[in-house]
């Protein structure tokens, strides 16, 4: 390895012996692409034609007015695929054809990273393994549908709690063993180095947007950038350019699921405590021993219990700021936007929208420029959403 | 601490009289206290020069399903790290066996590198394999063992390269945990052709017995095993098996992890020579 992966002191390396051959490779393999102009024109011209980049900077009348301040959405809900997704798993099936690897596994919670990686890997002519855990196999059938339509084999994972912790240990197990052909397109920003850089270094690109598209139409920068966070993917895209600009605040919205004080939640930025799983030191939702609770959110894509180490580190520092939603103010939003501004937000998204609603007439003024990275759409989650709001009437 | 540490001693033992060391292993608390307690006596019985055990873990992704089961039966009967600590008080008073430990590194983080390795010295643990920490992150862990005496056991691989091993030699002690193939751990149907090689790399890199686990499930993997070259053999999943298959009889638990273990262990202690 040629770096630590150290965010701080979050991070690092927590493999088995028998996975860091494989991290190895794919480190030298991630620094030597980042530095080819070859690849980085392959991937912003997929990113363009196949991905539909730039997405547009839209401002919101409705937020705006709500808010009292000037409110932009980041529209990611309009990139191919429905999701930031597309930019992390686009540039790790380039990484993976350019390694010579010939299989593509990945975890999914949602389904979302699962259809991503199933997508690329039809686009590029790769194999595709998902594992998901078998309870969200259940309750997630229009992604399970997609996934098998772009051609991937879906793998049900019957460990432990069924859910998505459970399909990244599944996937691990199944890398350890098939390491020569498989690249492991990991879905978030957290996991072993290199992953949260490498899939930083891919979602950045929403943030460096965000930038120029705000200069671009008002000459300044945003006074903060609003994002949920689950694994953290979407959100450290968003925040990177403005981690080195202290004048931009950042803000992280956690899940706060039932409520924070019903331990039913997926929030370990707000709740949780420095622990290792899944490859990095991080904040976990965790026992007093160590062992890794089952986090709860509405919201299958942020129903997590750990968090990307990067995330640890700004919440260590001050750097950015976390709070938390519930799943009842999610939901809210969710129906909030989709009736003020004709745009039906994920669920995840919805959690970054509701935080704004609750808490932005109290932290912003008439001055202040507001961007919303709205992650994805909702069409996923019209079944579910609907069914929880008729039970809040 | 090498030459000194009863894991490599042990070993050293059994190799002299052209013998290889049985370590069995089993979670700590599988399937209850009380019962796992019973299947180390089994063990013990019938040959163990060393026993292993897994602290149970919520997430162990370096296992196969087998231990995974057995580390959710664990926690299911309320096993915690404290917990574990006490049964292996007790398996001190019992038995004069080396012990090793293999654990995930979070339960070492939550309770504190130094208390933890302070603990397990007490309880009389030998050796620590940390299943998620590889060389890059052993510092800390492999100073808080050493500070109370225990080996930090290395895992190495058939990916592993030269260099790799030599550091591994430097910062563990006990013996080497030699994996016989690429893969979790979990019983396999026959033993890698390429074993013999692997562990003659090992050796000449290492100063330190080598173990080979993973996948070693009858004697005739023992034995193979054995004429590869490895000093000893590490058998989890097939004995964790046994275990998972006689869940509503304890009695019957132990006497069928003791009838294996000892057909393991005469495996084991038929004395060879490398090349035969």
């Amino acid at each position: 390895m040629r770096l630590d992966g150290r965010f701080g002191r979050f991070g690092g390396l927590y493999v088995s012996e028998l996975l860091v051959p494989a991290l190895t490779e794919l480190e030298a393999a991630w620094l030597d692409a980042r530095e080819d102009e070859r690849f980085r024109a392959e991937l912003d011209a997929l990113l363009t034609r196949f991905a539909g980049r730039p997405t547009p900077l839209y401002r919101s009348p409705a937020l705006s007015a709500h808010v009292g301040c000037t409110v932009y959405l980041k529209r990611e809900d309009l990139l191919h695929g429905g999701a930031h997704k597309t930019n992390n798993t686009l540039g790790q099936g380039l990484l993976a054809k350019r390694m010579g690897k010939t299989e593509l596994i990945a975890e999914t919670g949602a389904g979302q990273h699962g259809v991503a990686t199933a997508m690329i890997g039809a686009l590029l002519g790769l194999k595709v393994k998902v594992f998901m855990g078998a309870k969200d196999v259940a309750r997630q059938a229009p992604n399970v549908a997609r996934m098998k339509l772009f051609g991937a084999e879906l793998i049900p994972v019957e460990a432990g709690s069924r859910s998505l912790k459970d399909a990244i240990n599944e996937t691990m197990r199944y890398w350890t063993e098939a390491v020569e052909r498989a690249f492991y397109v990991f879905g978030t920003a957290a996991g072993p180095h290199p992953y949260p850089s490498i899939v930083k270094d891919f979602q950045r690109i929403i943030g460096e947007e965000i930038e120029a598209q705000v200069r671009a139409e008002t000459g300044r920068l945003p006074s903060a950038v609003v994002a949920c966070v689950g694994g953290g993917s979407n959100a450290i895209g968003a925040f990177a350019p403005f981690i080195a600009q202290p004048g931009v605040r950042l803000l992280g919205v956690e899940p706060a699921g039932e409520g924070l004080d019903t331990g039913r939640h997926g929030a370990p930025l707000v709740c949780g405590r420095p622990g290792i799983v899944h490859g990095s030191l991080s904040y976990v939702l965790q026992d007093a021993h160590g062992q890794i609770n089952e986090a709860h959110s509405i919201s299958a894509g942020l129903d997590y219990p750990g968090v990307g180490p990067e995330h640890a580190h700004l919440r260590a520092t001050g750097r950015a700021e976390y709070l938390a939603v519930t799943d009842t103010e999610a939901l809210h939003a969710f129906r909030w936007l989709s009736q003020s501004e004709g745009i039906i937000p994920a669920l995840e998204s919805a959690h970054a929208v509701a935080a704004l609603l609750a808490h932005g007439r109290s932290q912003f003024g008439p001055d202040d420029l507001v961007v919303v990275n709205l992650s994805g759409r909702g069409d996923k989650d019209l079944d579910h959403a609907l069914a929880a709001l008729e039970a809040l009437a | 601490m090498t030459a000194t540490n009863r894991l490599t001693a042990t070993i050293r033992a059994r190799n002299a009289a052209r013998q290889g060391a049985f370590m069995p292993f089993l979670v700590l608390g599988d399937p209850s206290p009380g019962a796992c307690l019973s299947l180390v006596d089994a063990l013990v019985a019938a040959g163990a020069d060393i026993l292993e055990f897994g602290l149970p873990f919520s997430d162990p992704p370096a296992d196969g399903p087998v231990i995974q089961a057995a580390d959710t039966r664990a926690l299911a009967a309320g096993v915690n790290t404290p917990d574990c600590f006490a049964l292996l008080d007790e398996v001190k008073r019992r038995h004069d066996k080396p012990v090793a430990l293999l654990v995930y590194a979070n339960l070492i983080f939550q309770m504190g590198l130094d208390a933890f390795y302070a603990r397990a010295a007490e309880a009389g643990v030998d050796g620590v394999l940390v299943a998620d920490v590889p060389l890059e992150e052993a510092g800390p862990f492999a100073e808080a063992a050493a500070a109370h005496g225990v080996a930090h056991v290395g895992l190495a691989t058939p990916v592993t390269p030269a260099e790799r091993l030599a550091r591994m030699g430097e910062v563990g002690g006990g013996y080497l945990y030699a994996v016989a193939r690429l893969g979790t751990t979990g019983e396999r149907t026959d033993v890698d052709p390429e074993l013999a090689r692997h562990l003659a790399r090992f050796k000449a890199a290492v100063d330190l017995p080598v173990l080979s686990g993973f996948g070693i499930s009858t004697p005739e993997h023992v034995l193979a095993v054995r004429r590869a070259g490895a000093d000893g053999v590490i058998v989890g999943s097939a004995l964790v098996r046994q275990v998972a298959d006689h869940l509503d009889d304890p009695q019957a638990a132990a006497a069928a992890v003791g009838a294996l273990a000892r057909a393991l262990a005469a495996a084991a202690h038929t004395p060879i020579n490398p090349q035969d």
